[in-house]
């Protein structure tokens, strides 16, 4: 069979042998819960309970009224010991929720089934979802209600699962395809349920063939759901490249999936979606990878959200050699941390923590027009040229040459001979751009 | 609290092995097999022509360097790497301190002047052999090894007085010429190499080699259907040009189209000169003209972005 994919990309080395056959292992929290009240793209949310108060599992802690925002759930019962800024995994301090865990998983009354979702309209399913807290779980944290809004007149023909999971070392996508299938395929029935004309496809990368398989067999019989094999390519899973390889259509340059009648989810969202239609349970838990070469038994997690990255490197049996690198996500989008007393958000898809073998920084030098990042960039931009008008801040260059569209998968910097900081520079300049375009605006 | 503090760096966090230096060493070794080549043919004059010329290119830059207060980085090779293809663009014949000049003038005046490396604007071996030729015609022109006169093919096509060599020989590097321009097969080799290892693509040499032999046997020498034209791909400098000159990353195109129309242009400029120029060989100053154009080829061969909305 012919493989799907996309024109240009990378073939880093994976690294996914680490903990591609370890099941996912549940782990409770030992230390306190840090919930920050802004894990998600939209408006921060306000928290709702106060120093010293009683919660429960599933109650909901912080909320806005702003429509792209996305409320947080405790995922422990036990007393809020503090309302303060604390240091969330992107590095910057954020309000958030601390909460003493009293171990007696004590649940909130909302929580439980709320009968059958076919019976459901779309838009109460969409407020279900609003109301579970569910976002983006790849680690943008779009919420996903906003995604499952889109304008009426877009005709939406076209449901994508992303099971690609094209970043290296990360495999909690893929132990949640072969561990909770069902629940994979259940959750895209509700979003077709939703969008009746559309049909469904789960996008997984040919280095997953056990889970292809088992997704295949899952969906047996099922007419308007289809798992469609991708070649093992990054960025694979990037949601402009998924769309074009399994539909061949081209999210136009500055619009959204749904200009081309697409919606795509991640793995762990349409879990995440399934648990609060059928379960009536918010977004609390997520999978989480535990890996690199520093680390002594690398793992698969299921956690609750709020528990520190500290207790969950513990419970890999800590350190091997001193990590030169601690990184939230994978190494070629992740975000390099300072400390591990972070707490597991909703888009904490893994903690990767490199050893000084693996986490090089190597010196830049000039560029030598070798233009092998051309030849790599998934979207077909001169990541050169842009970095040369990104160091020279010349932002009217940077945006005529399409600088915007630069998806940040990083190939460029990987695949550059002179280890220039490409891809870091072009997203300084957006950075300044964007700034700039919501000052003037 | 803990005090312990990591390294924090922007994505992404892990790096292809390959390097400038890793590179630049690919280019060396695929220059090797005809360099070798020449040394066979000249013999142990060739060899100190192509020492003194990759000794001057490496002592110019960490001179340059350590004068400018740099960091010396002739351990990436690409110094020794324009040395070498200077001295592949030298007759065996020459007087040992031309290379030394040569050298120098490709790596000041052509390459640190301009910044350095990957700041060039056109290739600096070709530079040097430029301004060697115009300075000092006569070393640069004669052939004569061991008190025999060996014309180049191409000289004899043009100027005639000699029978050709056969095409074995042409292939071989049986022939008079520059040191390693000599045998097509040792620079196939080569250049396949380098295709092979990814360090160049195809675009560039084929167009450029295809180009000629099209146009020579269309133009050709006293008429249309020249059947020589297979003949003429293998003389003169038109494989050492095309695989390892004109696909010299800082003086060539990075657009896919760019490179196929730098090929075409130093194919169609190398046949005008070969066939009605003043010289015999047109493979330098094709490359040569055509770098001068890169920045602009670059400008207008910008490739379609994805999703792009005209």
């Amino acid at each position: 069979m012919k493989l799907l994919t996309f024109k240009r990309g990378i073939h880093p080395p994976d690294g996914k042998h680490f903990t591609a056959s370890k099941p996912i292992e549940n782990l409770l929290p030992k230390g306190d819960l840090v919930f920050p009240m802004s894990q998600h793209i939209g408006a921060p949310c306000e928290p709702i309970v106060k120093k010293g108060e009683k919660v429960l599992v599933g109650q909901k802690i912080g909320e806005t009224k702003a429509f792209v925002s996305s409320p947080i759930h405790s995922s422990v019962s036990g007393t809020v010991k503090d309302v303060t800024p604390m240091l969330h995994p992107n590095g910057s301090k954020v309000l958030s929720v601390i909460i003493e865990n009293d171990g007696l998983y004590e649940e909130h009354e909302s929580l439980g089934p709320k009968g059958n979702y076919k019976d459901l309209s779309k838009d109460q399913i969409i407020e279900m979802i609003k109301e579970a807290g569910i976002v983006g779980m790849g680690g943008a944290g779009f919420p996903t209600h906003v995604k499952l809004s889109p304008p009426p007149e877009k005709n939406i023909d076209t449901i994508i699962i992303n099971g690609a999971e094209c970043e290296p070392y990360l495999t909690s996508d893929h132990r949640i395809m072969l561990e909770e299938t069902n629940k994979v395929i259940e959750g895209l029935k509700i979003i077709l349920h939703m969008f009746p004309q559309a049909k469904g496809y789960v996008g997984v990368e040919n280095n997953k063939m056990d889970a292809i398989k088992a997704l295949k067999e899952a969906t047996e019989g099922i007419e308007n759901i289809e798992v469609k094999v991708l070649k093992t390519k990054y960025p694979q899973g990037a949601e402009k490249q998924l769309i074009y390889a399994i539909t061949g259509r081209e999210v136009p340059s500055g619009g959204l999936p749904a200009d081309v009648g697409c919606i795509v989810q991640n793995i762990d969202t349409a879990v995440a979606i399934q648990r609060a239609v059928v379960d009536g349970r918010p977004l609390m838990r997520r999978i989480v990878t535990v890996t690199g070469g520093a680390i002594k038994e690398p793992k698969n997690f299921e956690v609750k959200l709020g528990t520190s990255y500290r207790e969950l490197i513990e419970a890999a049996g800590g350190f091997v050699s001193e990590p030169v690198k601690i990184i939230s996500g994978g190494p070629m989008m992740g975000i390099a941390l300072s400390s591990l007393d972070v707490p597991i958000i909703k888009g904490s898809s893994a903690i990767l923590c490199l050893s000084k073998e693996e986490a090089d920084l190597p010196e830049e030098r000039n560029c030598i027009r070798c233009g092998k990042c051309v030849s790599v960039c998934p979207m077909n931009l001169l990541p050169l040229q842009l970095n040369q008008y990104a160091v020279n801040y010349d932002v009217d260059k940077f945006e005529k040459c399409h600088g915007m569209d630069c998806i940040e998968c990083g190939s460029c910097s990987f695949i550059c001979p002179a280890k220039r900081h490409l891809v870091q520079s072009i997203r300084t300049a957006k950075k300044t751009i964007l700034n700039n375009r919501r000052k003037n605006a | 609290m803990s005090t312990e503090m990591y390294t924090v760096s922007s994505s992404p966090h892990i790096h292809s092995k390959d390097s400038i230096q890793s590179i630049m060493r690919d280019v060396f070794i695929a220059l090797l097999p005809a360099a070798l080549v020449g040394v066979w043919v000249f013999k142990f004059q060739a060899l100190i022509v192509i020492l003194l010329s990759v000794a001057s290119c490496v002592g110019a830059e960490a001179l340059w360097q350590k004068l400018t207060h740099q960091k010396i980085s002739v351990n990436d090779y690409s110094a020794a790497v324009t040395g070498l293809l200077l001295a592949m663009n030298l007759p065996p014949t020459v007087p040992f301190w031309l290379p030394i000049v040569g050298g120098a003038f490709a790596i000041i005046i052509a390459k640190q002047l301009f910044g350095g490396l990957g700041q060039n604007f056109i290739n600096p071996a070709l530079a040097a052999r430029a301004f060697l030729l115009a300075s000092w015609p006569v070393q640069m022109t004669t052939w004569t090894i061991d008190g025999v006169t060996t014309a180049t093919p191409l000289g004899i096509l043009k100027e005639g007085g000699e029978a050709l060599p056969s095409i074995t020989d042409l292939i071989l590097g049986n022939v008079g010429g520059c040191i390693g321009e000599t045998s097509a097969i040792a620079l196939l080799i080569g250049g396949l190499y380098l295709i092979y290892k990814k360090v160049i693509s195809i675009r560039i040499p084929a167009t450029f080699i295809g180009t000629v032999l099209i146009l020579t046997w269309i133009l050709g020498r006293g008429g249309m259907f020249y059947p020589y034209a297979i003949y003429e791909i293998f003389t003169g400098g038109l494989f050492l040009g095309a695989f390892f000159m004109a696909t010299d990353y800082s003086s060539s195109p990075v657009t896919v189209k760019g490179q196929y129309i730098m090929g075409l242009g130093c194919g169609i400029l190398t046949t005008v000169i070969r066939l009605y120029g003043g010289y015999p060989e047109g493979v330098s100053y094709s490359i040569l003209i055509m770098n001068l154009a890169v920045p602009l080829i670059d400008r207008y061969t910008q490739p379609r972005i994805f999703g792009e909305v005209k």
